[in-house]
């Protein structure tokens, strides 16, 4: 996995003002602080419905998209990591007011949302219009910060995958904390959040080593296989999460730069060629490798 | 990774609702991982597999359809696919969930005191009890009515005597739920593990459920407080609206069995060279797979409207029977088909066929043989009782 940007990680350290974290400063948010003496840190997990890695895909006559026929969905495994990060905080610690999942999708990705509820987040925050639909992870992380930029209690700390397993990129997690203003981390294997609520220390997995970086609340983390292990959503708290509230917004809603959407542009989609048959050299070893050598010379001209 | 997940042919996932799917996938994604790793071996060496009954407790697959207790509230089409599931990993598996669900928590949720209800029910669904149901006997299971296992009142407490046979979770179980006949007729018992005057013996020499526990009940003399009577429980009837439960979810999970042996059937088919090209290309292999396919698919059906019956309140004993005849009778058949597809390797349990095809020849016996059912549905149609 690549650093995080230069830019981003330079921002480390102490704490940004109210004014970086992108909230505006509000008499109702103050006094409900100076009340609160426990519970007051908000948790959001970023949840992305992709197909299931063991479905087989199949691209669409015309090449733009995934056939969606009985096609297996299922929450991102590596935002699994990050729920599973924001339950157990919520279990462990009781600074902690709630976990807020959010999900960016159609109408079938509240079953995804289901999922993050059932495993403990408290609401869900469903992000459903067509003109969301996009396979340009900077543009899907824009709704996303524009949708945590409308919550009237602010974010403290927005966990989710390294990657997710559809697209690849690795993007979402670090273009979010760009368009916030607050740092990442990437491929996080371990987090320690102080007492304080405020400072933490974080762990993440580099080329032959492991880096220890300290920070303060916001942050966006990025989770990396094997620091959580993802609970199993129990029967019934899949039927208990029917019940909590899930607020859905639109492009109505949500303010996201149009200019955006057509940053990259989709030209087509395509199944890998398939392999080429196997050519067996027959015969005593001393004939195969003549053989062999006269092949990859006058056949595939690489000798 | 194979694809693991049952076939669907007819798009049958569309009728379903997206909670039901949601749990047939979330209890699909627990036997992947945690049952079929384990359950060749369990299999093997004849052990049940005890680690299990505690995930299975915390997912709430013990009495899922009822709605207190800490249980889950499902509707009957999301049980039935929690029954699939398990049983596309193993049917000594299902038992074990059926047992608990159907023959234990649901009678002594229906017919149970409250004190009752309240000293097992949580425990039954958080897994600290296992509960087994004794109404077979070592002479005949299928006319439950002559059975000889009685119970009588002496001053206010019961006495009981008598044996129960092929009891699943029997040594393994804190609470039997045991039918006696009365000089009122037969009633429901609830006996405690460790109980004076009662014992238990594992039945050996299994060669079907093998990673299931299979026991005797003994009852000597065993003497019972008045309250452990089902005091809802009047007549045969009861027990056997148990078994009305318990064979609702077989009709689902012998799809579960029948899937997992297509599937490898499938798989195998693909692979296999044979006289220059691969199983699936002759027409032989075809046509085997197609009508695994077609029983499937017709299971499936026939299981989801079963449900759809059920759920609406308006399912009749006679259309279980109906289902639980067909979809074994499909499985066993998709089972001894696949077997035989894959051919010599298709005799070791290292593939699962051999092990589903196994404990299929107990699930067809048991919760009402073949032939009983086709006797219900016979005296339906015809009015004649002619077992």
């Amino acid at each position: 996995m690549p650093c995080p940007p230069s830019g981003v990680s330079a921002k480390m350290g102490p704490a940004p003002g109210p004014a970086a974290r992108g909230r505006e400063p509000s008499y109702l948010g103050y006094v409900w602080f100076q009340l609160e003496e426990v519970g007051t840190l908000r948790i959001l997990a970023i949840v992305k419905q992709v197909p299931d890695s063991n479905a087989a895909v199949k691209v669409t006559a015309d090449g733009k998209g995934i056939d969606q026929t009985g096609l297996k969905l299922v929450v991102d495994p590596f935002d699994e990591f990050g729920i599973e990060l924001a339950v157990q905080l919520k279990e462990k610690r009781k600074d902690v007011a709630e976990v807020v999942a959010l999900t960016v999708g159609g109408d079938k990705a509240a079953e995804a949302l289901r999922v993050a509820l059932a495993m403990g987040a408290d609401r869900g925050i469903h992000a459903n219009d067509p003109a969301f639909e996009t396979k340009d992870e900077l543009f899907y992380a824009a709704v996303i910060a524009a949708a945590v930029k409308k919550e009237s209690a602010p974010i403290d700390l927005i966990v989710t995958g390294k990657y997710n397993i559809d697209l690849d990129a690795g993007a979402v997690g670090a273009a979010v904390a760009e368009y916030v203003d607050w740092p990442h981390i990437a491929a996080v294997t371990g987090f320690e959040l102080a007492a304080d609520g405020k400072s933490f220390v974080a762990r993440r997995r580099i080329e032959g080593a492991e880096e220890v970086v300290e920070g303060a609340l916001p942050v966006v983390l990025t989770i990396e296989k094997g620091m959580v292990e993802p609970r199993y959503p129990s029967l019934p708290n899949l039927m208990k999460a029917k019940k909590k509230p899930v607020a859905l917004l639109t492009s109505k809603d949500l303010a996201v730069d149009a200019g955006l959407a057509a940053g990259l542009q989709f030209l087509s989609l395509f199944p890998p060629p398939p392999r080429p048959a196997c050519k067996m050299v027959p015969g005593e070893p001393d004939q195969m490798a003549k053989e062999l050598v006269r092949l990859l010379r006058e056949e595939a001209k690489v000798v | 990774m194979t694809d693991t997940r049952t076939p669907d042919f007819l798009e049958v996932d569309s009728l379903l609702a997206p909670d039901e799917r949601q749990v047939r996938d979330t209890v699909a994604r627990f036997v992947d991982a945690q049952v079929l790793p384990v359950i060749a071996d369990c299999f093997e060496t004849g052990r049940f597999p005890m680690e299990l009954v505690a995930p299975m407790a915390d997912l709430g697959l013990f009495g899922p359809t009822l709605s207190d207790y800490g249980c889950a509230g499902l509707n009957h089409i999301a049980y039935g696919l929690i029954m699939q599931e398990l049983e596309r990993g193993d049917s000594g598996v299902r038992s074990f969930a059926s047992v608990q669900s159907s023959l234990v928590m649901y009678p002594i949720h229906r017919w149970g005191s409250a004190q009752q209800k309240e000293h097992w029910l949580p425990r039954l669904a958080g897994g600290q009890a296992i509960g087994c149901f004794g109404l077979t006997e070592p002479d005949g299971g299928s006319d439950a009515g002559t059975m000889k296992t009685r119970a009588h009142l002496r001053g206010s407490d019961w006495v009981l005597n008598g044996a129960k046979m092929w009891i699943t979770n029997g040594t393994v179980a804190d609470v039997a739920v045991v039918w006696a006949q009365t000089d009122e007729g037969i009633r429901g018992f609830l006996v405690e593990k460790g109980t004076p005057g009662y014992t238990t013996r594992d039945i050996p020499h299994k060669f079907s459920l093998r990673a299931s526990v299979t026991s005797e009940l003994f009852f000597d003399e065993c003497v019972l407080p008045a309250a452990s009577r089902l005091p809802g429980a009047h007549g045969l009837a009861c027990p056997l609206s148990c078994l009305t439960e318990a064979r609702y979810g077989i009709a689902w999970g012998a799809i579960g069995a029948a899937s997992a042996c297509y599937r490898e059937a499938l798989e195998f088919a693909r692979q296999r060279k044979l006289f220059g090209s691969t199983l699936a290309a002759k027409q032989m292999t075809q046509v085997r797979l197609a009508e695994m396919l077609r029983r499937i698919v017709s299971a499936q059906l026939l299981a989801l409207q079963l449900g759809r019956l059920k759920d609406a309140g308006r399912v009749h004993h006679t259309q279980v029977s109906l289902a639980k005849w067909n979809n074994v009778r499909a499985a066993l058949d998709v089972a001894r088909d696949a077997r035989d597809l894959l051919g010599a390797g298709g005799i070791t349990v290292e593939l699962a066929t051999i092990r589903h095809l196994l404990n299929l020849e107990s699930v067809i016996t048991y919760e009402g043989t073949e032939t009983i059912h086709q006797l219900i549905v016979g005296r339906e149609i015809t009015g004649e009782e002619a077992f």
